[in-house]
């Protein structure tokens, strides 16, 4: 008896290590590419990123040097105006699913944001294409900021919910056995409580979209030079990255590298700054 | 309230542990000694009236026709079981019990002659009459000790800095906190210990100036230095406000209170004197829950 035990003991550790091996496997298997991609962008794009890249318009083919400003400058204004869009209603809308509504109408609110979070960029794009570039009669930065803000809008719904979920009953209470307007309360204590979480969501929304192409493909269009109005074509990052991948040029293939080396870094920042926030975060209610 | 008084307080704590008193609810001597001209229906004023309340929530009915008056400036104890209805009834006094979705009443309760629950009756408007201390103490984490206490006037467009820096004062001195904390009102209130937070709680409740003040079992979280402390300050806010406490402790009821009700299973079962209530209550039910044979 006391063998068998024995035996079954040996046999259960040895599956004990394999399911460990296993699982270790897959989680690094699951880190891996974000090294390799990180190791590869900083080995092909590092020898084209240069003041240059920063501060000069492309040049045209065949001409070497030039560089991505124009692009790095519009991406910037498309995150600005899908923020301008996106944040306002993705929080107010949060609030209203953690806050306010039945939860029957909660419930199919939170079913389409999270079918919403699923659907294909590209047909974002299509989408922001026949509501917005067809009656504007022109691809714009309109178009482009309004795609991205589109799609950050059920992201920081959701995330904004989630968080204002977990700030206790006990504060809803105390503010409203104070004689306080449930709005009142909602934005002046428990949103206050909340921020960090709030912001947090809307940084990781700013990242998602951040690297988006394929919607700005039939709304933003790119642009070669600087662009002077919202009703024009802008440039973006990911757009200029796309154009000269796919161009037979290899003076374009490294700043296409370097272009995406920029935005790996641009999105990095803002990922590490969410963790700055939320570890301060956890490390105040400890 | 001056602060030798408060130390005069908390001095006389020790003198009657909590412990000697389990046996002590029947004995000869009354725990609270009536008090001259604390006659029921007498020449005190009723600050709220309850009349044939009942509670909902959907299709149960968690309270049944609870009639009787609440006394000003005086301290009512609300005791009864687990799941009784106590605490649904302190929340039904200021509407606070309609944040449960479904939640509906019957009957009629008066503040000072007013329906709380008539046509157009605010419930924020009876909150600032009615206010309520809770269980778990809870300032709100991004405030400091005076901004917490301050808040709801700030909340409600009292912006004048002399008057939020007099009412800091005064609230936190009722609340016997003032000491404590006078010297560093912009620390962030988690910063205070666990009896602190509640009487910074109690603090933020008076600074509106209700007219009752509801406490849900304000100090059943507390260790018994912190709970004798909150007693204390109880009797002291009784002179100028009428308090409603719910208590699981019948100690806690016997020593603080002056009318005791007992509640089981949704009815008020009786309503009286805390005195008679733990000396010579009318009904079998009452008598074998505050003598601990069942609850």
């Amino acid at each position: 008896m006391s063998k068998m035990n024995a035996t079954n003991h040996r046999w259960r550790k040895a599956k004990n290590a394999l399911m460990q091996t296993l699982t270790l496997g897959c989680a690094l298997l699951a880190i891996a590419p974000l090294v390799l991609v990180f190791y590869h962008l900083a080995k092909s794009g590092v020898g084209a990123v240069n003041w240059d890249f920063f501060t000069k318009l492309p040049r045209p083919v065949g001409e070497a040097g030039g560089g991505m400003a124009n692009a790095i400058v519009g991406s910037f204004v498309l995150l600005g105006l899908a923020a301008l869009i996106g944040v306002p209603v993705g929080v107010l809308g949060g609030v209203f699913l953690s806050e306010y509504g039945s939860s029957k109408l909660n419930w199919w609110i939170r079913f389409a944001a999270d079918v919403l979070n699923g659907v294909p960029s590209i047909i974002w794009g299509i989408v922001v294409y026949a509501l917005v570039v067809v009656p504007m009669k022109g691809f714009s930065t309109w178009a482009g900021g309004i795609v991205l803000g589109m799609m950050m809008i059920p992201l920081i719904m959701r995330t904004t919910e989630e968080v204002l979920q977990l700030v206790p009953v006990g504060f809803r209470e105390a503010a409203l056995a104070l004689g306080i307007a449930q709005w009142r309360a909602i934005i002046q204590i428990i949103m206050r409580t909340a921020l960090k979480g709030v912001v947090t969501g809307v940084l990781l929304a700013l990242a998602r979209v951040a690297g988006e192409t394929a919607p700005l493909l039939f709304t933003a269009f790119g642009n070669r030079f600087w662009n002077h109005s919202l009703s024009n074509p802008i440039a973006a990052l990911p757009l200029q990255i796309f154009t000269y991948a796919i161009s037979p040029y290899d003076d374009w293939h490294r700043q296409a590298w370097a272009g995406a080396l920029v935005l790996l870094l641009i999105i990095t920042v803002i990922d590490v700054s969410v963790r700055v926030l939320t570890r301060d975060r956890f490390r105040k209610t400890a | 309230m001056n602060p030798t008084m408060i130390s005069d307080e908390e001095k006389r704590g020790p003198v009657d542990p909590p412990e000697t008193q389990v046996v002590g609810v029947r004995s000869p001597a009354p725990v609270v000694p009536p008090r001259p001209g604390a006659v029921l229906h007498g020449d005190t004023v009723p600050a709220l009236t309850v009349r044939n309340l009942a509670v909902y929530f959907g299709k149960n009915k968690v309270l049944k026709d609870v009639s009787f008056e609440v006394q000003a400036r005086a301290v009512t104890a609300i005791i009864g079981p687990s799941g009784c209805g106590k605490s649904t009834f302190l929340r039904s006094l200021n509407r606070m019990h309609e944040l449960v979705p479904e939640a509906r009443i019957e009957g009629e309760i008066r503040l000072g002659g007013q329906d709380i629950y008539g046509p157009g009756v605010d419930p924020v408007i009876v909150r600032r009459r009615v206010g309520m201390v809770f269980q778990k103490s809870n300032p709100f984490p991004t405030m400091s000790i005076a901004d917490n206490v301050t808040v709801g006037l700030r909340l409600n467009g009292i912006r004048t800095r002399s008057v939020l820096a007099e009412r800091t004062e005064q609230s936190l001195r009722m609340a016997a906190l003032w000491d404590e904390v006078k010297h560093r009102l912009h620390a962030p209130a988690m910063s205070l210990s666990g009896g602190q937070q509640q009487r910074l709680c109690i603090a933020r409740a008076l600074a509106v100036r209700p007219e009752v003040l509801l406490m849900d079992e304000p100090a059943s979280a507390l260790d018994p230095l912190a709970t004798s402390k909150i007693e204390s300050l109880i009797l002291e806010l009784k002179k100028d406000y009428t308090i409603v406490i719910v208590t699981h402790n019948m100690q806690q009821a016997a020593r603080v209170s002056d009318y005791t009700a007992f509640f089981y299973l949704g009815e008020l079962v009786e309503f009286g004197l805390t005195s008679s209530i733990f000396t010579s209550p009318t009904q079998k039910r009452t008598e074998d829950y505050v003598t601990g044979r069942f609850g």
